[in-house]
């Protein structure tokens, strides 16, 4: 592999021999990502419909294929991966992805938090009963 | 063009190292703008997703999640997504090889799914507000009602900056400048669909159990 | 409906002295200056050369003076404040009534930090990086020019309040249940709304561009620990501002679709939750105050080596300091609502997280004196402003650690001890590390030094003004007076108040010596004429191109070696003042055309900005549309650039080169 000065950018892929070559590698790179796509999508459905699985787990379980579908989406679609032509788009990847999930974990912390401390009674009692 | 010194690199004698090869190229510094661009939009998204989560269940005395939600037609929506955001990646395709029916033709089908998309979920919002479910009705409401909003509002714009770019190729060809914009436009498209793969999961499949 | 939807004639407040005294001074002035401009016939060559600019260094420009600008407005507000609170006592109230003083001190947060601030960090990012990573302009120049504008929108937009409205009663922060529709049903929550999102908006695209730029556009040779220090706090400032921005977005569109929608995010009924919109504001809060202080560390940086003719002293800390800085401004946010009904668990957490971002920090203040140390160092007025920011800042950030104990912070919250806190560092640091810019970067914008003595006489005025100013009020905190207060009965404070309100003067003199300096170096500019592009000695490639710099920056690209780049060269090659070789072989250079994308952009904005404010939807309408067309014309464009001939690069070059060997 010949030294490329230059990272690639973020959805593009390493250049692969011809114009037809590349067109039916991507083909085959889009329609295998796809098809876990929808495996994953039908998976998750059926998790949350079904009342075969532990309740508490379900949520979980739906979590974790939702992040795995994502990564799909990112590898076969984005083409992200770790070669190091691709460093500077997974570190503004795994940035972002960190920001995310401090705004996201935190706000919920801390909401809860807040929430258990200083909420009346009353409305604590009205929460329960919603349930 | 190669001899003349833009802002943007030119290909001669580089260094071995990535990071002291001068500037990259435009296509590649317009992409990684874009990528920012995209993370800094997911990072809006969190935020209001994180709203959602604490607000979820802040009902009010009004309908929850459960007896709202229709999960055949999230099913529909989010399978007509998945296959637009596949033609997005054919359409790529057909851009690489230079080929404009091939183009066309990928940006007619992501175009059609994702309208198709659009138009179940204003007819699910319509449905809500038809049944009261408002979203003036309680915080949970609100809630849904602008995080899938706001994705749908994406949706949208990305439907009419689609429609942009397939005059730009009508009218330009696959001058560089269309096809980085189109380039782009397919980070962006898929980058909605990750979202939405969040949102369903969250919004719809766990709101429900 | 409406034509003019809820805007009527009352919205002048002819009834009210104050506020028409300054609309009416405000609009004399503009239309003076905008008068002084077409008598003279300045519009084509401001249109030309400045209006439609995406120039780097002319953008850079335009933000300082901005900046200055709304600094004039902001500490307007402050002496109103100061000068109420010395006389708002007991029997007396004052000369401010409440609903004003309300608006003022919440103009007077919104401007300092949106206004004053941001555009001075941003104005001067604009003006020194580019020229620093040796290259010829920013990753996106038009969507440059386009960030300044929005930014201006906003600035317009808050001015627009004083004369017809009015401003926010809520604070700079705007919390809700106060700031929903139900209890401040006015305007003045939509203006302070409508003009942040939109230079919201700016401000993201502005960290857009210079992540992208300093990550994929530096000269060749330059890797990552070659880059000048302020290159990297700006890197950390723009990934802040690009993770930041889009939740304070989100946060205020969540708050107007409760204000016009009359959704329940945060309201007080529909089970909404007004705590959330505290967390999330502050969630954007912390990240943004590192936003406003990490290009401040990068002049000082620049300024402290240079006139200690010594590199920066532990260059690999300072950039790990940076990056750590960066990361750990997202996990201490809730500090600012400690009050608000945590637990232990969490306030322990983020109290001591708190501490911990302060080490960083110290880090870069030891590795300053080290540099200074065994140097050679000339009090010039920029290291005058970098050692006033040392003792000051320290002491800032010393009274922060005190209050990052949450029992602390109890006693101490939205106190004065707080307001002389946060003014401490962003004084002391962001105000501090803007006048060390301005001062240090001017000859290279503009080809002549700014005078020494009226420099030095500012500093003074600052410093000492801002002493007498703030510290009063960490003994009033102490003592037990609230913020925001128009007036108090406690008649033990308001000596304390008098002598803040002398250090306002005294500061105010600072500034009419600035004001001088800047007046004074352009009448005795020929005195004072940069010929050599080098006026202090500098170490980073800035210095090495003439002053000003053509709009090309560099000839021919620089090639870099090491750090402290242009220093090297000039190592290598004493005889070669211009610390390059001379170039064999000129190239024709492409650069980005001027586009009025950016103003007209700005223009529709400030229309439907103006308009949503005043429910007037017709217009708003036909803002959205103007600003679509505005981007679709942009996108169909032919010719991005022009060709500057190599002839013409040639004859500028070495006719400088030819004036210097004079």
């Amino acid at each position: 592999m010949d030294a490329q000065p230059h990272d690639l950018a973020p959805g593009d892929r390493s250049g692969s021999g011809t114009v037809r070559e590349g067109t039916l590698s991507g083909l085959l790179v889009y329609t295998i990502g796809l098809v876990l796509a929808v495996i994953l999508t039908a998976t998750s459905f059926w998790a949350a419909n079904t009342t075969l699985l532990w309740q508490p787990g379900v949520a979980l379980g739906v979590a974790v294929l939702a992040i795995a579908q994502m990564g799909v989406h990112l590898v076969f679609f984005l083409h992200i991966d770790t070669g190091p032509d691709n460093t500077n788009n997974v570190l503004a990847l795994a940035f972002g992805v960190l920001i995310v999930t401090l705004v996201v974990v935190g706000s919920l912390w801390i909401m809860a938090n807040l929430n258990a401390n200083m909420m009346p009674m009353g409305q604590l009692m009205d929460l329960h009963m919603q349930r | 063009m190669s001899n003349v010194a833009g802002i943007y690199g030119s290909n001669g004698a580089m260094p071995a190292s990535g990071s002291e090869a001068g500037p990259a190229p435009k296509e590649i510094v317009v992409a990684y703008g874009f990528w920012i661009f995209l993370l800094s939009d997911i990072v809006m998204f969190s935020a209001i997703f994180a709203t959602y989560a604490v607000l979820a269940n802040a009902t009010a005395g009004g309908p929850t999640g459960a007896q709202l939600f229709n999960q055949k037609s999230v099913a529909i929506e989010t399978v007509c997504l998945l296959l637009s955001s596949y033609t997005c990646g054919l359409m790529s395709l057909a851009i690489n090889a230079g080929n404009r029916i091939g183009t066309f033709l990928g940006a007619a089908a992501t175009f059609v799914l994702g309208a198709a998309f659009l138009a179940l979920e204003i007819r699910e919002f319509g449905g809500l507000v038809a049944r009261g479910a408002t979203p003036e009705r309680s915080a949970f409401l609100s809630a849904f009602f602008t995080l899938v909003g706001c994705h749908g509002l994406h949706v949208t714009i990305g439907l009419l900056w689609l429609a942009v770019m397939m005059a730009q190729v009508a009218t330009k060809g696959f001058l560089e400048s269309v096809q980085r914009r189109l380039f782009c436009f397919s980070l962006f498209w898929h980058a909605l669909d990750i979202i939405w793969v969040g949102l369903f999961s969250v919004v719809y499949l766990m709101g429900v159990g | 409906m409406n034509l003019f939807g809820k805007l009527t004639l009352s919205a002048i407040p002819l009834d009210q002295p104050i506020p028409m005294v300054a609309s009416a001074l405000m609009v004399l002035v503009v239309l003076l200056v905008l008068a002084l401009i077409t008598l003279k016939g300045y519009w084509p060559y401001l249109w030309r050369e400045w209006l439609t600019s995406v120039d780097h260094k002319r953008i850079g420009v335009m933000y300082c003076v901005l900046a200055l600008v709304m600094l004039l407005r902001g500490f307007t507000d402050a002496i109103m404040m100061r000068s109420q609170q010395a006389v708002g006592v007991g029997a007396s109230q004052g000369y401010l009534p409440p609903e004003h003083f309300d608006q003022i001190f919440s103009a007077h947060g919104t401007i300092m930090i949106f206004f004053m601030a941001m555009p001075f960090m941003i104005g001067l990012m604009n003006f020194a990086v580019p020229l620093q990573l040796g290259i010829r302009d920013v990753a996106f120049p038009t969507l440059n020019s386009v960030s300044l504008w929005l930014t201006a929108s906003g600035v317009l937009l808050t001015n627009v309040s004083l004369v017809v409205g009015e401003f926010a009663k809520t604070g700079w922060v705007a919390y809700p249940p106060l700031s929903e529709l139900q209890f401040s049903p006015g305007v003045g929550v939509d203006y302070y709304l409508w003009a942040l999102q939109i230079s919201g908006v700016g401000t993201l695209m502005t960290g857009i561009n210079f992540v992208t730029t300093i990550l994929k556009m530096r000269a060749p040779g330059m890797s990552y620990m070659r880059m000048p220090v302020f290159c990297w706090t700006v890197l950390a400032t723009n990934l802040l501002i690009v993770a930041a921005f889009p939740v304070l977005t989100a946060t205020f569109a969540m708050l107007l679709l409760d204000r016009y929608l009359g959704f329940h995010f945060f309201t007080v009924g529909g089970q909404g939750n007004p705590m959330m919109y505290v967390n999330l504001f502050w969630v954007w809060g912390h990240p943004e105050v590192y936003i406003l202080v990490l290009p401040a560390f990068g002049v000082y940086s620049e300024v402290i080596s240079t006139f200690s003719d010594k590199p920066l002293f532990g260059y690999r800390s300072m950039v790990a300091a940076t990056m750590a800085i960066c990361i750990l401004s997202f996990l201490v946010w809730l500090h600012h609502f400690f009050t608000m009904g945590a637990g232990a668990d969490v306030n322990g957490f983020f109290g001591v997280m708190t501490m911990i971002i302060a080490v960083p920090t110290g880090v870069k203040i030891f590795n300053w004196m080290f540099t200074m140390y065994g140097g050679r160092v000339r009090f010039t007025v920029p290291i005058l402003w970098s050692l006033g920011f040392m003792v000051t800042f320290v002491i800032g950030g010393m009274t922060g650690v005190l209050m990052a104990v949450p029992p602390a912070d109890f006693q101490l919250h939205n106190s004065l001890f707080l307001i002389a806190h946060f003014h401490n560092v962003i004084i002391g640091g962001t105000v501090f590390g803007a006048m060390a810019g301005y001062n240090y970067w001017f000859p290279k914008a503009f080809g002549f030094t700014l005078d020494e003595r009226w420099g030095k006489a500012a500093f003074w005025c600052w410093l000492v003004g801002f002493y007498v100013a703030f510290m009063p009020l960490y003994v009033l905190g102490l003592m037990g007076m609230t913020r925001r207060m128009q007036h108090y009965g406690d008649v033990s404070w308001q000596p304390w108040l008098v002598v803040a309100a002398a250090g306002t003067a005294i500061i105010f003199f600072g500034i009419i010596c600035q004001i001088v300096q800047l007046v004074v170096s352009i009448r005795t500019r020929d005195q004072r004429r940069d010929t050599t592009g080098d006026p202090w000695n500098g170490r980073t490639l800035e210095w090495s191109t003439p002053s000003p710099p053509p709009v090309w920056n560099f000839a021919v690209m620089p090639r870099v070696t090491g750090k402290d780049a242009f220093w090297e060269h000039k190592l290598r090659m004493p005889d070669r003042p211009t610390g390059r070789d001379e170039p064999v072989y000129y190239e024709p250079i492409e650069i980005p055309k001027n586009s009025p994308t950016g103003f007209i952009t700005a223009f529709f904005a400030v229309i439907t900005g103006f308009a949503l404010i005043w429910h007037i939807w017709w217009m708003a309408g036909a803002g959205v549309m103007g600003a679509l067309v505005t981007i679709l014309i942009f996108a169909w464009r032919e010719e991005p650039e022009t060709e500057i001939p190599a002839a013409d690069v040639e004859r500028v070059d070495r006719s400088r080169r030819a004036e210097f060997a004079r």
